[in-house]
């Protein structure tokens, strides 16, 4: 005797977030079946494994079948074929949309291709996080960056509105898309210490503070590109460093400002220069695409690095940081005062954020 | 031309992608009505187009309005070639036609392929202006409402319960033309949804006619089935209680929309002769000269038809001439006995007439046993003349004369309803069915259904006489089906066999309710176990005891019914589902061995599946069965029986035995302790069922412990045996309270089985209750969280083991595993109910095996639910006394005018100090007694009619008034439609039931019927996720479009759900599969009932006094 068929559909489609979990996750029904078994649910319910099966299967292919609206969310609130209380829909969109932390940082900053599609074996393989789980986050961002590409307005309202995210979800959204976008180098083995977070983090000042969106609210992918006139402009601040005065002058006004004030006075001192024409160049060089996308490694290289082997605290850091670029307003014949602030506030957010073991 | 229906197209979305090159459609749509055609503007490049269409206005006959479907296709404009079919909506216009239900449809409809299954909804605006036609001879019957509940419909009130009403129409199956050859299967599928469509509709209209001409205005418990004959053809047939609606709070409602002659109604049962002999014939003639041809070959004389619009079951109807009906049965002359359903006479006609073998298939205890044959030759005839259409000559003639009367139907005193006004059932006599096996032939003409008429003429008939033969004069809770396989068909009709309230039948319900609740003041709650028959000369063997309740009447040991509990019957402890179970493997044949086959091994199932009810009852420790539903499923090589029912314990009912086990080989030692040890296991389970069940009588509890099981000598051996003698039951000393035992006598393998299946039932997981009755007994404390729910399983049987054993446990473990696994998916329901657990089996093929389950889920307060049976008997009485008062109109005039007569006077108490076996005496006195107080009961009716005349003109002058007193319920529906229905929600949310109303809230309008039929193909199974995957998403997409017509009605939900089929065929090797659904219910407004004190408890403002009396028509 064999089931050839067995289906069970409520009014109300029934969603078991357990198995909405392990669906997620990527496991076969069998799999499935075997982790609920381990959870005790038989000896809870008294069930038999055969049910467990049979209920599993269900809940697997409703989830198939919303699998397809769930890639255009707002869909899943007006179809008709499932009726669903809205709190329940937004769970399933929710956690369709979830990822996970391994995954995002294997792929952040890459290009949402073929290529990079190509790779998911080896990072499941690496991550331990299934391929079927894999596949379905690469191509929920995929997915995302392309409905959101070359749209007008702010990039986490957009996603927002088109995915149905939550806040917190869209903005991780905004920075794994404006990181695919840019390109930005996240893989090295330097950056490795880093986590999702602190690049979202940056993403956030950096969309905020250098994008098209920035300056004009009102262009085609605003929140996206970042601003290439500011760029440009970006190397007007090379003089900071190129001219010895100015550097010295500046050198002066921080540690007259920090002396007393710093644990790691001295050797901020003798490091002044260094970490000046790091940042500086850091700014010049973004003219080009490739060092646009090196910005993570240069800023750890440059500055992360040298505080660290010093054994700056956390708090020195920020002193220095807050000092360093407040007093360029000191400096007379320096002309670049707005760009300076909005290269550098958005700079000294990133660093203190990366600066961490 | 009385009708004009007006269509807008408005907008599209989710359209699929019809352009590959662009990913875009561009898409416009056709609105076909009848044989005209509009169309939209092509809406280029867009998946959401906006036509925004001006009105089209199709102007038609009202009997199109109901008969045609409005038929919305969207395609995909093509230049260069044909354009293609997106898919299509069907929209059944049927809502508009009454004046109170829905005035426009209005929403978002799914977009339907028999293909693709949907693809996008459209927006749609449907209105009718319908025109008042008063032609007497019309074709249409527009205003008569319909309602798939099987109880007068909530916000309704019945005036008259006019009785059965059937009607069946005839095609040939598309999918059986010879076009469908080289037509595409999409072009077939649609080819089918459509005449099925328009042979519901035409249905309706036909039915609805003759609720016009017996003068209601509503249908209730209204059941349409397909049978899908295949070669032979297409039957839609339909069966339904006629009734007169009043709808509560709308005093103007009083008659039908459009029914002129019905004005007339009030007045007849006043100038009617009161004297039941003589019948007049005065105010009703009219009437009865209006023959409505149905079809051109029928002609009714004079005479016939004007005993046919007769109103059965009334104590004023004369006696149906002795030559009708008789002829069906010239093998049982005795069954032709008239059918005055007067109590008094049918007392003496089954004294006069009963000869034993009417007992056959009619029995409370459906013991069947000595004449059993006698139907199995019925059987075994009917199914000659199944064929006879090609034997033509006399015998169709016969036919035709039968047919001639269609009216005569009429002369059916069977009622669809399960659940009735209190006080409208007086006795319940026991289940009664019927069966008979035909073969079916190509329908030659379908404008003559004569052969399908007749074979269920044949069966009613058969129905109504095993009710004579248990002493009532009704059958409730009636339904008919059907099991096809290949050319055998088989035909079943079962129902409760009753004595009802005579005056609940022509007369308004206002007085009887009161009349009866006085009447049966003190029998509460048992009256209806009351056996209606004469215990002198019991149609089957049965044990009597005096009833554990008011102990003057007789009580049967047990009760089978196929209606609901009544509402103030007192149960002890909770009900559960009971289901029986069981296949028999047969020889593949062609025709009529194939026929003769089935007839032969019918009665054996029907016998096995009552003796498996009758041991689980005595398991569960309970004594009474409601919702009794026999299915028996016909297959190639094999019949299934399935029964399920509700088993309770009925305080008025005695206590149920236990079950004995008696081995054969008394001597061998180690067989005897096997048997003990059964037995021991047996009386543990009903122990633990009583527990579990709440199942405590009061008084006698302490009998419980003492006897359970009588001692060993003291066993006869009931069953499979029928040596029983009933002097010897009558003599057991009642007031022991000693049962004779249930024996079961292990002398072969197969009874080990039984026994063995016996037990293996596990009872539901703790917090889980189940019946298959609309509610549970014991359980009242209701929660508005429901979830109702469709689970489809199919077996394959390996060829290898067929065997009766091995097929029994396979449909065993198949039922038992889906109940598991339905109590597994809802657990988070806990605690929680399944109600109205319907289960239907069918073979779609040779190792096949399918069952369909339909139920809802009901959470309940746990706390509440805790309660002792007392209190919930007095709130059950509560209810029903509230309820009582909602039907109520005129409540307080007629209470203190109308004290009727006692019925059963004083004299009863003779019967009571008479001992039960004392002979004809004291059964005499009975039915003198009964006759006497007959005169009486006349009298007082009369007067009531007096009164009730006063009352509804002092009604219709009042009517300013009543608006105002019944504003609460029209504010709640006004509020109720100006707030939509989920104001967060982009879909509002509609519930949808099996049950005729839904737990916390107050159904404040119904919409219409929804009779919705689809069919879905497909041509890539494996893609589409194999059969379970296929049938999932199709059966979702059915809920979808059942919620998508409801909301556009209006509706926030579907009561009284039914999925009546579900045709599953596959063919696995060619990638392909194809399915049938047909479900119906009745689309409603509820309101939440906290929603509704709050704004009853508000003081009413001036805008709403306003929109209230209006409300209702204009917007």
């Amino acid at each position: 005797m064999t089931n050839e068929l067995d289906i069970f559909v409520g009014n109300t489609t029934l969603i078991d977030e357990d198995v909405y979990r392990l669906w997620l996750d990527g496991y076969s029904v069998n799999d499935a079946v075997a982790l609920r078994v381990r959870s005790g649910i038989l000896e809870q319910t008294g069930a038999t494994a055969a049910v467990l099966q049979s209920d599993t299967m269900d809940h697997y292919r409703t989830f198939h079948m919303l699998e397809r609206l769930l890639h255009a969310p707002p869909k899943l609130l007006h179809q008709l074929i499932f009726q669903i209380p809205p709190s329940r829909q937004a769970l399933l969109i929710e956690r369709y949309y979830a990822f996970d932390e391994a995954f995002v940082r294997e792929v952040l900053g890459k290009k949402l291709s073929k290529g990079t599609k190509k790779d998911l074996d080896d990072i499941s393989t690496k991550t331990g996080i299934t391929l079927k789980s894999c596949r379905r986050q690469f191509d929920n961002f995929k997915r995302v960056f392309k409905v959101v590409e070359e749209m007008r307005g702010s990039l986490v309202d957009n996603i927002q509105q088109h995915f149905l995210l939550s806040d917190r979800l869209a903005r991780d959204y905004a920075a794994i898309v404006f990181f695919a976008n840019n390109r930005f180098e996240t893989g090295k083995k330097k950056l490795q210490y880093l986590s999702f977070g602190d690049f979202a983090f940056c993403a956030e000042l950096m969309i905020q503070n250098w994008t098209l969106g920035a300056v004009d609210s009102q262009v085609d992918d605003m929140d996206v590109d970042l601003d290439k006139e500011f760029l440009q402009d970006l190397k007007e601040l090379k003089v900071l460093v190129a001219d010895k005065d100015l550097l010295d002058l500046h050198k002066s006004l921080v540690c007259t400002a920090l002396r007393g004030k710093l644990g790691v006075f001295s050797e901020m001192e003798a490091n002044f220069k260094n970490l000046s024409r790091g940042l500086v160049n850091v700014a010049a060089k973004l003219t080009h695409n490739k060092d646009v996308r090196d910005l993570f490694v240069d800023l750890v290289e440059k500055f992360v690095e040298p505080c660290r082997s010093d054994h700056w605290p956390l708090n020195d850091v920020r002193l220095f940081l807050n000092q360093y670029s407040a007093s360029v307003h000191s400096l007379d014949g320096f002309r670049h005062q707005a760009l300076w602030d909005r290269y550098m506030g958005t700079l000294r957010g990133c660093l203190l954020r990366l600066y961490h073991d | 031309m009385p009708g004009k229906l007006k269509v807008k197209i408005v907008a599209g979305r989710h359209l699929p992608v019809m352009d590959r090159a662009s990913d875009l459609t561009d898409a416009f749509v056709e609105v076909k009505f009848g044989n005209t055609t509009f169309k939209t503007d092509v809406y280029l490049k867009s998946l959401n187009p906006q036509w925004n269409s001006e009105w089209f206005k199709f102007e038609v006959d009202d009997e199109d309005l109901q008969d045609e479907p409005l038929q919305i296709t969207v395609l995909d404009h093509d230049t260069y070639s044909a354009n293609d079919a997106i898919g299509k909506v069907y929209i059944d216009i049927d809502p508009l036609l009454y004046s109170e239900a829905a005035t426009v449809i209005s929403g978002w409809f799914p977009i339907y392929d028999t293909i693709h299954g949907i693809r996008g909804e459209i927006n749609v605006v449907v209105k009718v202006d319908l025109f008042n036609d008063l032609n007497r001879f019309r074709q249409s019957s527009c205003g008569v409402k319909f309602f798939c509940t099987t109880s007068i419909p909530k916000c309704y009130r019945a005036v008259i319960i006019h009785g059965f009403v059937e009607e069946l129409v005839v095609n040939e199956d598309p999918e059986y033309q010879w076009i469908d050859r080289i037509r595409t299967p999409r072009a077939s599928n649609e080819a089918r949804q459509r005449l099925i469509s328009l042979m519901s509709g035409e249905l309706q209209r036909k039915i609805g006619l003759k609720v016009l001409e017996m003068r209601g205005n509503a249908v209730v418990g209204y059941l349409q089935c397909f049978d899908l004959e295949g070669e032979s053809g297409l039957v839609v047939r339909a069966i339904g209680t006629a009734c007169t609606l009043d709808k509560l709070s709308s005093p103007a409602a009083f008659l039908p929309a459009c029914n002129s002659p019905s004005k007339d109604m009030k007045e007849i049962p006043f100038n009617e002769d009161p004297n039941p002999n003589t019948h007049s014939s005065g105010p009703s003639t009219p009437l009865k000269n209006q023959t409505y041809s149905f079809s051109p070959s029928k002609s009714y004389s004079r005479q016939s038809s004007s005993s046919d619009t007769d109103l059965s079951l009334t104590p004023k109807t004369a006696p149906y001439p002795q030559s009708q009906g008789i002829f069906l049965y010239p093998s049982s002359p005795s069954l032709s006995c008239g059918s005055l359903h007067l109590k008094k006479s049918c007392l003496l006609l089954s004294e006069s007439s009963l000869s034993p073998h009417h007992s056959s298939l009619v029995s409370p205890v459906l013991r069947k046993s000595v004449s059993f044959s006698d139907e199995l030759f019925l059987a075994a005839s009917g199914m000659g003349s199944g064929s006879a259409g090609k034997e033509g000559g006399p015998f169709k003639a016969l036919l035709r004369q039968q047919t001639q009367s269609a009216l005569e139907q009429r002369e059916f005193p069977f009622f669809t309803l399960t659940a009735f006004p209190p006080g409208f059932l007086v006795h319940v006599g026991g289940v009664v069915s019927a069966r008979s096996v035909k073969l079916l032939d190509r329908i030659h003409n379908p404008d003559e259904p004569e052969t399908r008429d007749a074979w269920w003429a044949e069966i009613r008939q058969e129905i109504k006489s095993h009710a004579k033969a248990l002493g009532c004069h009704a059958v409730v809770g009636y339904s008919e089906s059907t099991s096809i396989c290949e050319e055998v068909c088989i035909l079943s009709a079962s129902g409760t066999a009753a004595v009802l309230n005579p005056r609940f039948l022509q007369d308004g319900t206002v007085e009887s309710c009161l009349e009866q609740r006085l009447e049966e003041n003190l029998p509460a709650g048992c009256g209806f176990c009351h056996i209606p028959y004469d215990e002198l000369n019991m149609p089957f063997p049965a044990h009597l005891t005096y009833c554990y309740n008011c102990r003057k009447q007789k009580v049967p040991d047990v009760l089978f019914t196929t209606i609901d509990l009544p509402i103030d019957a007192t149960v002890i402890g909770k009900g559960c589902l009971i289901q029986a179970r069981l296949c028999r493997l047969k020889k593949k044949a062609q025709a009529e061995a194939n026929a003769t086959a089935i007839s032969n091994l019918l009665p054996f199932m029907e016998y096995e599946v009552h003796t498996q009810l009758m041991n689980k009852l005595k398991l569960k420790g309970m004594n009474a069965l409601f919702g009794l539903r026999i299915q028996i499923t016909v297959g190639e090589n094999m019949l299934m029986g399935l029964a399920s029912a509700t088993g309770v314990y009925l305080a008025a009912l005695p206590l149920p035995g236990g079950i004995q086990i008696a081995g054969k080989t008394p001597n061998d030692g180690s067989y005897e302790q096997h048997v003990s040890h059964m037995q021991k296991k047996i009386n543990d389970t009903i122990a633990k069922n009583k527990e579990l069940y709440e199942i405590n009588p009061p008084e006698i509890s302490e009998e419980i412990i003492g006897s359970p099981i009588p001692e060993p000598r003291q066993r006869s051996r009931l069953l499979r045996s029928q040596s029983e003698s009933s002097d010897e039951v009558t003599e057991l000393d009642l007031s022991h309270g000693k049962k004779d035992a249930f024996v079961l006598e292990i002398d072969d393998t197969d009874a080990m089985e039984d026994v063995h299946s016996l037990l293996t039932d596990v009872p539901p997981p703790s917090g889980f209750y189940s019946c298959n009755t609309e509610i549970m007994p014991g359980i009242n404390n209701w929660t508005s969280e429901i979830q109702m729910f469709t689970s489809v399983r199919v077996i394959r049987l390996s060829s290898l083991n067929l065997t009766n054993q091995a097929l029994n446990k396979n449909f065993n473990d198949l039922c038992e595993n889906l109940l598991k696994s339905l109590y597994f998916k809802l657990r988070s329901m806990i605690p929680c109910c399944l109600c109205h657990v319907n289960f239907t089996v069918s073979l779609p093929e040779d190792e096949l095996i399918q069952v369909t389950v339909t139920a809802v889920a009901i959470t309940f307060d746990k706390n509440q639910a805790l309660q002792t049976t007392k209190t919930q008997v007095e709130k059950s009485l509560q209810r029903a006394s509230t309820d009582n008062e909602e039907l109520l109109q005129f409540p307080l005039e007629l209470c203190s005018d109308s004290l009727p007569s006692h019925p059963f006077p004083p004299a009863k108490e003779h019967l009571e100090s008479a001992s039960s076996n004392s002979g004809i005496p004291a059964a005499q006195r009975a039915t003198s007694v009964d006759y006497s107080s007959f005169a009486d009961r006349c009298s007082s009716w009369i007067e009531l009619i007096k009164l009730k005349a006063q009352t509804i003109r002092r009604g219709s002058i009042k009517t300013t008034v009543t608006v105002e007193k019944a504003s609460p319920m029209n504010e709640g529906n006004f509020r109720n439609r100006s707030a939509p229905p989920c104001a967060n929600s982009t879909v509002g949310v509609v519930k949808m039931t099996p049950l005729s109303f839904i737990p916390g809230a107050k159904i404040t309008k119904y919409l219409g019927i929804i009779n919705m039929f689809f069919i879905r193909e497909t041509t890539s199974l494996r893609e589409e996720g194999g059969v379970s995957g296929f049938l999932h998403a199709f059966v979702a997409e059915v809920f979808a479009m059942v919620r998508a017509h409801v909301a556009a009605l209006g509706g926030n939900a579907v009561v009284s759900y039914i999925m009546k089929q579900c045709v599953f065929m596959e063919n696995p090797n060619k990638n392909q599969a194809q399915c049938l659904i047909n479900v119906s219910g009745d689309a409603v407004v509820f309101v939440h009932e906290s929603e509704l004190e709050v704004v009853s408890s508000q003081p009413p403002t001036a805008n709403c006094q306003s929109s209230c009396p209006g409300g209702d028509v204009t917007t």
